[in-house]
């Protein structure tokens, strides 16, 4: 198949989606080391093919659901960098105006459901809103993102089985990113594909190159037409490599430099980029993408580095939906 | 007692060693803890010395790990669970719950569940909401179960030690700021027995009853009033669950004043039942309404102002002793 059908045109936005996400995820480690950020953040560097390939099959009025490396997935689904970042930065700017920070970054606008700092805990949230939308007649998919150590979790067995008897329009992608923080995957598992585990709830599990931008995105609009067809549940695994340290708090290097090397040669950017060069494209007209990526980054990083803080108020709010026990003082 | 100053890591790391050193039947298994050592270095250098069977490296299943707990220590082993966090025991909660605190009482005391399930209390750093709770009042509401809060090296090791040894299920909650904080521990093999407060400082105004961290602050608080002339009587707990409350009625019938000091959230909290077990034996040794120091009624927020907001702090327990000494006029202002 020729993968450049539609032109080039076409896939360059994918481009400029990975490129934005590494230069943030970049900057993020840096904000970190500088001490702006607080607690931690998981860079989702070597991995931007995955989210921007699945977004890419996904409509406006689609779900996802995300993980503690949560980033990726944020900006794939069209979030702005400078109130993400802002919001990484603990600013009243955020999505979620400093409450959330890098873990927990919600956009009910983009059909982020929200990050999640519980390996597994977005499971079954995802089945849940798939099966909502469908009583609501919404024909929205949702996409639950997570990693290779939470298809450990009990919660993902259920969720696909319970997905499989509702069938949930829901897209279960597993980024395998071959780790676990300090855990190789390989030494939790014995199943060679987390794949070969949809098996047990009878619906289609697939594995995919996730550092192949096209192929997630092939495999992603096949399974969204399914589940818009009301056939039920996917699970993808996308094969990828975590080129960082597990965050930016936890760096103890777990990878080996030749597991490090051989993954290298697999980057997902080089990749497409070189789709792009053989299909024509300038090393110039690259090049510029490139610039535009990092200039946007920086103009984020200033808009979130100039925004305040919230003020200690703040804290209190947002417990509770506006009740009317509450707007009558039977607060506690 | 010869001692040395160790972190609140290493002497955990030390009972660990010492108590798989001594009993062949006691294991651990967790997330990342043998390769890596733990993500606070508790378990460093355990799974070189005893083998990956005895520190295993588990798979993300909290409640399978939780369970295979209850169900080693069934047979006869003495497991040390670990969660990476403890906010991540609300994944084990039916194995905790409904089997390790019941299965003695429902079998009628025909089996024991000698289980330790450990882990960090990540508040202060800005891991937000779902890695800085302080659940301990849920353990303590379930009859079955023995709840530990240490606030310093001595204790955590010698506590870590006892709990091993106990043959009933016991939490054990460590507040991830204390792991680096270092403190006199003794060269000697100690215990700290389960059940037994510590007068950490004694005093005659007022009783400070402090959680963990709380009793920090509490110290701090008695350093910077004692220039004031106010004198606070200081105990740590130690154990939750169960509660050394004679200790802490005895300092009360001497000060007439009770302040507890805890970071969990205030609703239900476990200052709450310090509160009413001092009412229902000493109510009439009080000159004035006990007053708690708590987290406030919120999730913990991300950003610092808003957790430091949220958070007890030295100047709340200072707000406090004011509240519980309205004669004199107003204490410590920083
Ligand atoms: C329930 C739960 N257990 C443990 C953790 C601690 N933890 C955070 S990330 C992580 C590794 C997750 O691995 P994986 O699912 O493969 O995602 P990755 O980090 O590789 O993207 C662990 C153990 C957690 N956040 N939640
Ligand atoms: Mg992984």
């Amino acid at each position: 198949m020729n993968r450049v059908a539609n032109g080039v045109d076409e896939l360059l936005p994918l481009l400029d989606q990975m490129l934005v996400i590494r230069a943030f995820e970049k900057r993020v480690v840096e904000l970190f080391d500088q001490k702006l950020v607080r607690g931690s953040a998981h860079p989702y560097i070597g991995m931007e093919a995955i989210a921007v390939g699945i977004c890419a099959a996904l409509g406006e009025n689609d779900y996802i659901t995300s993980t503690h490396r949560g980033h990726g997935h944020c900006l794939a689904r069209g979030l702005e960098p400078g109130r993400m970042m802002a919001e990484i930065l603990g600013r009243e700017a955020g999505y979620c105006r400093g409450k959330g920070g890098s873990m927990h970054i919600t956009a009910m606008e983009h059909g982020m459901l929200g990050a999640d700092g519980i390996v597994g805990g977005s499971h079954g949230i995802a089945v849940g809103a798939a099966y909502g939308s469908v009583l609501l007649g919404q024909d929205s998919v949702v996409v639950c993102f997570f990693g290779d150590g939470a298809a450990n979790e009990g919660s993902f067995h259920e969720a696909l089985n319970l997905a499989s008897v509702l069938s949930a329009p829901v897209i279960f992608v597993c980024e395998n990113n071959q780790w676990a923080l300090s855990t190789p995957t390989r030494s939790t598992m014995r199943v060679e594909n987390i794949s070969d585990r949809a098996v047990s709830y009878a619906i289609p599990g697939v594995s995919v190159d996730g550092n192949d931008v096209l192929a997630v995105r092939e495999v992603a609009a096949e399974a969204v037409s399914r589940a818009r067809r009301g056939e039920g549940p996917t699970l993808i695994e996308a094969k990828s490599y975590r080129m960082s340290p597990h965050s930016a708090f936890a760096t103890g290097e777990t990878s080996t430099p030749e597991e490090l090397a051989e993954w290298s040669l697999k980057d997902p950017i080089n990749r497409l980029v070189d789709i792009l060069r053989a299909s024509g494209v300038e090393e110039d007209r690259i090049r510029k993408h490139n610039e535009n990526a990092a200039s946007l980054i920086e103009a984020a990083t200033e808009f979130a580095l100039e925004a305040s803080p919230p003020p200690a108020e703040q804290a209190i709010h947002d417990v509770y939906a506006p009740a009317d026990w509450a707007r009558e003082g039977r607060l506690s | 007692m010869k001692t040395r100053e160790i972190t609140m890591a290493a002497a955990l790391n030390e009972a660990l060693h010492e108590e798989m050193a001594r009993d062949e039947s006691v294991f651990m298994i967790g997330e990342d803890i043998g390769r890596n050592g733990g993500l606070f270095k508790v378990s460093d250098g355990l799974q070189k010395r005893f083998g990956a069977a005895r520190v295993v490296d588990s798979p993300i299943s909290e409640a399978a790990i939780s369970g295979a707990g209850v169900g080693a220590a069934l047979v006869g082993c003495r497991p040390v669970v670990e969660l990476q966090h403890f906010d991540f025991v609300t994944l084990a909660m039916d194995q905790i719950v409904n089997h390790a605190a019941k299965w003695r009482y429902m079998s009628g005391g025909n089996v024991r569940v000698p289980l330790v399930i450990r882990g960090p209390v990540a508040n202060g750093v800005g891991l937000a909401a779902q890695h800085s709770q302080s659940l301990e009042s849920w353990f303590v509401h379930v009859p079955g179960l023995v709840v530990i809060m240490p606030s310093n090296p001595y204790d955590a090791k010698g506590l870590l030690k006892a709990a091993i040894r106990d043959d009933n299920p016991v939490l054990m909650m460590e507040k991830r700021l204390l792991y680096t904080k270092s403190g006199p521990v003794p060269e000697e093999e100690y215990i700290v027995p389960i059940g037994v407060a510590d007068v950490k400082r004694t005093g005659s105004d007022v009783t400070v009853v402090g959680i963990s961290q709380g009793v920090n602050l509490a110290l701090q608080a008695a350093r910077q009033l004692e220039r004031e002339g106010v004198d606070l009587e200081v105990i740590d707990p130690r154990t939750l669950k169960p509660l050394d409350i004679d200790t802490i009625t005895d300092s009360v019938r001497k000060t007439g004043r009770l302040v507890v000091v805890s970071e969990g959230a205030r609703a239900g909290g476990f200052a709450s039942e310090v509160v009413a077990r001092v009412l229902d034996t000493a109510y009439d040794a009080l000159k004035a309404a006990p007053v708690r120091v708590t987290a406030a009624d919120t999730p913990i927020p991300y950003a610092a102002p808003l957790e430091r907001a949220v958070l007890p702090g030295l100047q709340d327990v200072l707000t406090a002793i004011t509240a519980v000494m309205p004669n004199k006029t107003k204490v410590g202002s920083v």
